[in-house]
């Protein structure tokens, strides 16, 4: 017969630790995405030649391993004498490491709606911003949706690096479970379902919009 | 009035308009024929400041499209511009595509847009159709939608870019039918077109473009009647 000495205190303290990898997720994903258009319009508009500064700071930002960049973050944040706590390093930190991605989607998003409909709509007497606003930017999400999900998924599994900086978020909790209890495989397998109970609603609700938009188009 | 002088275009190396003069002046029907790559439809997206030119002027009512401080945006409410392919805005329904320049440029509330693009889309022939989405209609009835939209803003001028170009041969004659309305209106048209019969038609004045040059320009029954110009000639034997 299954035995396990994991109490319900113990399941409460795991469901902070996904409320805290929901806050970090959520926090990261408006944060990055706001700044990635904000980068992604920038590069699209300013060419290749003019945003390479641009660029090249986002290319570190997606090239160096997270780990390295919230380690980084933290000693920097020291060092600058800012006072931030773990929670507040770990948001500005996969915010950023968000919006190099998201920038990537935006940008590519933008291109791919077609010259002629935009010059179409200036042909209407349209300004740059309504054109953006009213035809740009739904034609785009529409594109960069099923990228964007898959952005957010695995913000929410890479935000578990946090606990490196100390923050008790859904993983850490886990291991301190694990430690305490010695039940691994259980302790990690609730640990994953909890993981793909917050992640499913995410990628259904991309689904759903996707089914939504696709008669139209 | 439309005023062309002395308008030169290039693109890298190739000029595309060499010295083009040409004045439209209101309530004229002009159909301009020619060979690809023979600057027709540069000249169309010159007069509605989608492209630059090189030198010379191009003046609507008094207004040089390419100066310095032109409010183009302002200019291409009077300007009217449909374009070969449809450019539908596949996001919007029909009734959606026809009001968003009206309300957002011309600041009308949603009841008078609404007016407006009904009684324009109904002119073309798609009052049925105001709650489709473009993917819905066939490449004629997105193209007579592109029209509604266009004469919702109420232009002075229309400029027509080989619209019927990327329909199938059975779907030309709708689209042209709608031309031929608009002209019998009093319209101000210029239309791009490899329709000679329906230059012939509707045009008062047929302006024929070779090499970036206006090698001809004279009414319908003189042009096509008794051609000058060699090329001219060459170019309605090879499309008779």
């Amino acid at each position: 017969m299954f035995e396990t000495a994991l109490s319900w205190n113990d399941l409460a303290f795991l469901a902070q630790g996904a409320a805290m990898t929901l806050a970090v997720t959520a926090v990261s994903v408006a944060a990055g995405t706001v700044l990635g258009i904000l980068f992604g319009v920038l590069r699209f508009q300013l060419g290749p030649y003019w945003a390479a500064p641009l660029t090249f700071v986002l290319d570190i930002f997606r090239s160096v391993p997270l780990l390295i960049q919230l380690v980084l973050g933290n000693a920097l944040q020291s060092i600058m004498r800012l006072g931030w706590g773990p929670f507040t390093t770990s948001c500005v930190v996969l915010s950023l490491y968000t919006a190099a991605y998201c920038t990537e989607i935006v940008r590519g998003g933008i291109g791919a709606v077609p010259p002629t409909t935009r010059r179409a709509a200036r042909s209407l007497g349209l300004t740059w911003f309504q054109d953006m606003r009213y035809i740009v930017f739904p034609l785009a999400t529409r594109v960069s949706l099923p990228a964007w999900i898959g952005l957010t998924l695995g913000v929410m599994k890479d935000s578990a690096l946090v606990l490196w900086l100390g923050l008790i978020e859904l993983l850490r909790a886990s291991q301190i479970l694990v430690t305490r209890l010695q039940e691994p495989l259980f302790i990690l397998i609730i640990c994953g379902a909890i993981y793909f109970i917050i992640s499913f609603p995410v990628a259904r609700f991309g689904g759903y919009l996707e089914k939504r938009w696709s008669p139209n188009d | 009035m439309i005023e062309i002088e002395n308008v030169r275009k290039s693109f890298g190396q190739l000029e595309v308009l060499k010295g083009i003069n040409l004045t439209v002046p209101k309530g004229e029907v002009l159909t301009v024929i020619g060979g690809s790559g023979s600057g027709k439809s540069t000249l169309l997206t010159c007069i509605n400041g989608l492209e630059t030119i090189d030198s010379g002027r191009i003046v609507v009512d008094g207004t040089d499209v390419h100066a310095k401080g032109t409010d183009l945006n302002k200019l291409r409410r009077k300007l009217g511009i449909v374009f070969q392919q449809f450019n539908a805005f596949p996001h919007l329904t029909v009734l959606e595509n026809v009001t968003l320049a009206p309300r957002k440029v011309l600041g009308l509330s949603k009841a008078e847009a609404d007016a407006i693009a009904v009684k324009q889309l109904t002119h073309v022939g798609l009052g049925d159709k105001l709650k489709v989405y473009p993917s819905r209609l066939s490449g004629g009835q997105q193209q007579r939608m592109a029209i509604a939209r266009a004469l919702a803003m109420s232009p002075d001028y229309m400029l027509f870019d080989e619209v019927t170009s990327a329909l199938d041969p059975q779907l030309v004659g709708e689209v042209l039918d709608t031309l031929r309305l608009l002209a019998s209106e009093g319209m101000t048209m210029i239309c791009v077109t490899h329709e000679m019969k329906f230059a012939r038609e509707v045009s008062d004045r047929v302006a024929f473009f070779h090499k970036g040059v206006m090698a001809e320009i004279a009414p319908p029954d003189e042009l096509f009647g008794a051609p000058k110009d060699p090329d001219l000639r060459q170019f309605l034997a090879a499309t008779h």
